[in-house]
């Protein structure tokens, strides 16, 4: 199995507060990998700068062998003035990548909080979803597919989706991020919120696009019982350091993090 | 009071440009930027300057007044478009504010406070229009404004439109859509700044000269009014907004009351039809327009 993501000893500042302090792990191509760990233990900043929204101070991300996020260099203002070669020296890395471009390599992140577009409507957010996408018969038949998956948003498909439920929104949002058809599904806290039943139903959902679209998951939780459940490899995360790492199923039954995370 | 009626009318159609390119910036994209004002300057000057010292002709002038303000708003728009909200329009603001002072000394090129006079009629089909010919400027300014409307209707509905949007409604969602967000609002902006360059160049042929005067912030905060009451994110809606606050402005003269009613009354009047507006409609009278796109049929727009 080979590895598709590799974080290596990240480190991200918010000012003078460390969010993330030497983190290093990795996502093997099909697997679904969680991430647990307590509020503002820094889950979130990690997907964040996978997806290249948050500058590293230190260390590197690479996706597919090839750096995607580099402390070193400053993120690449490309697309405006096209780049001048770098005169200073710094042939060694390429500079890191904008958000937009890390997006078309096929990682697609379901954000913290949905992030849905709350004016337009459901097939309108799933249209934006495929912005990278330039065949218009695809992308009709990707809708097809995520409303035949999701038969609520098929139901709801001309509605804004702010009149949508929160589990409804969560599944749009899931939606959304596979328009693109990604390789790599980043989902940060698609729980949060929701109803038991309705985190179930999600969690299978995350299954099934897994096992049957062979689409690698990379998830953060705080709902550390159902997240290592449904993965094979867990890491925990406190204070923005990685404290643990091994099969998710070790995880389950591990003194500690049964005493931590999952009450017993 | 026909005469009246038609000024009102043409600079309805010069105001209706910028704040379709407003409308761009602020209805599209969701920024606060004032700077409409710096950017018909720059376009009148630039029409100014090459028709009076340089012997251009008018229509040469026009596109390289819009792509000169376009220059310009590239120019403030890298910096500044990582400020957001109220931060964004004070830097936007100062943007105009130094226009207006760089036209205000630059005695070489601009002839300073006196501005620039003597600019050289329009010929249109060999037709001269002087300020007198009314509805010949009329007929020119909306081909004008009907042309910036079909264009910016089309932008609205294409990708890079729906692009817009979505940076409105959620810049990080936008971006890990795979939609570059820096490049389309320096686009917007871009954009918004070309159509206050045309308008500039418009009026300067329609007043015959420019002073550093008439571009003050007033310009931008009326430009903005008009947005916001004819409603944002919704072009036929601008040019009604245009057309409303123009009207406002020039009612006291209109109505032969402008000894009894102070000129500063119309600035009070903007602020109160802001206040009043974010009370009770928000989305302004005719409000966003409702989106008909079908992107998996679309032609144009797609590239």
């Amino acid at each position: 199995m080979s590895e598709l993501l590799t974080i290596d000893s990240i480190s991200v500042s918010y000012g003078s507060i460390q969010a993330l302090r030497g983190v290093s792990m990795h996502v093997n191509e099909g697997d679904v990998v969680c991430l647990i760990g307590a509020n503002g233990a820094g889950k979130s900043t990690l997907l964040k700068a996978i997806m290249g929204l948050e500058p590293l101070v230190s260390g590197s991300i690479s996706y597919r062998g090839e750096v995607i996020a580099h402390s070193a260099v400053e993120k690449s203002k490309r697309g405006l003035f096209s780049s001048k070669g770098s005169a200073d020296g710094s042939q060694m890395h390429k500079p890191s990548l904008r958000t937009d471009e890390i997006a078309s390599l096929g990682l697609s992140l379901v954000p913290e909080g949905r992030r849905v577009f709350a004016d337009m409507t459901v097939e309108e957010n799933l249209d934006m979803g495929a912005f990278l996408v330039k065949d218009d018969a695809r992308i009709a038949r990707k809708k097809q597919e995520m409303y035949d998956f999701f038969p609520i948003l098929g139901a709801r498909r001309k509605q804004k989706t702010r009149s949508l439920s929160g589990g409804e929104q969560q599944m749009m949002a899931i939606a959304r991020a596979l328009m693109s058809s990604p390789r790599l599904l980043l989902l940060d806290e698609p729980g949060l919120g929701l109803a038991p039943l309705i985190i179930q139903d999600i969690f299978e959902k995350i299954h099934i696009i897994n096992k049957e679209e062979n689409v690698t998951v990379f998830l953060v939780e705080q709902n550390a019982r159902i997240a290592l459940k449904a993965s094979i490899d867990g890491y925990v995360m406190e204070n923005g350091v990685i404290v643990l790492a091994d099969k998710s199923a070790n995880l389950l039954v591990d003194e500690k993090v049964r005493a931590a995370y999952l009450g017993q | 009071m026909l005469n009246f009626m038609l000024l009102i009318l043409i600079y309805t159609g010069i105001y209706a440009l910028m704040a379709m390119g407003q409308n761009v910036i602020t209805g599209y994209v969701g920024l606060l930027s004032l700077t409409q004002a710096g950017f018909l300057a720059i376009g009148s000057y630039t029409t100014a300057i090459l028709s009076v010292t340089y012997g251009w002709n008018f229509w040469l002038t026009i596109p390289v007044a819009g792509l000169l303000a376009a220059a310009f708003g590239v120019l403030i728009g890298l910096p500044t478009l990582r400020l957001k909200g109220d931060y964004l329009a004070i830097a936007t603001l100062g943007f105009g504010e130094i226009v207006r002072n760089i036209l205000n000394n630059w005695d070489s090129v601009t002839k300073g406070p006196m501005g620039i006079q003597k600019i050289p009629m329009v010929k249109v089909f060999g037709y001269q229009l002087s300020p007198y010919s009314k509805w010949g400027f009329l007929a020119l300014v909306w081909v004008f404004v009907i042309v910036g409307y079909v264009l910016f209707d089309r932008l609205a509905k294409s990708r890079m439109g729906r692009a817009l949007e979505a940076i409105r409604e959620d810049e990080i969602a936008a971006s890990s859509m795979g939609i570059n967000t820096t490049k389309y609002k320096v686009w917007a902006f871009a954009l918004g700044a070309f159509s206050a360059g045309v308008a500039g160049s418009l009026q300067a042929v329609f007043t015959l000269s420019v002073t550093p005067g008439s571009f003050t912030f007033m310009v931008s905060i009326m430009v903005l009014c008009m947005v916001v009451l004819g409603g944002m994110g919704n072009f036929k809606a601008v040019v009604l907004g245009a057309f409303l606050i123009q009207f406002i402005s020039y009612f006291p003269q209109l109505v032969g009351l402008s000894n009894v009613i102070p000129p500063q009354f119309k600035q009070v009047l903007f602020g109160l039809i802001l206040v009043v507006m974010m009370i009770w409609r928000p989305q302004g009278i005719l409000g966003r327009e409702i989106r008909g796109y079908k992107p998996s049929k679309e032609k144009g727009g797609k590239r």
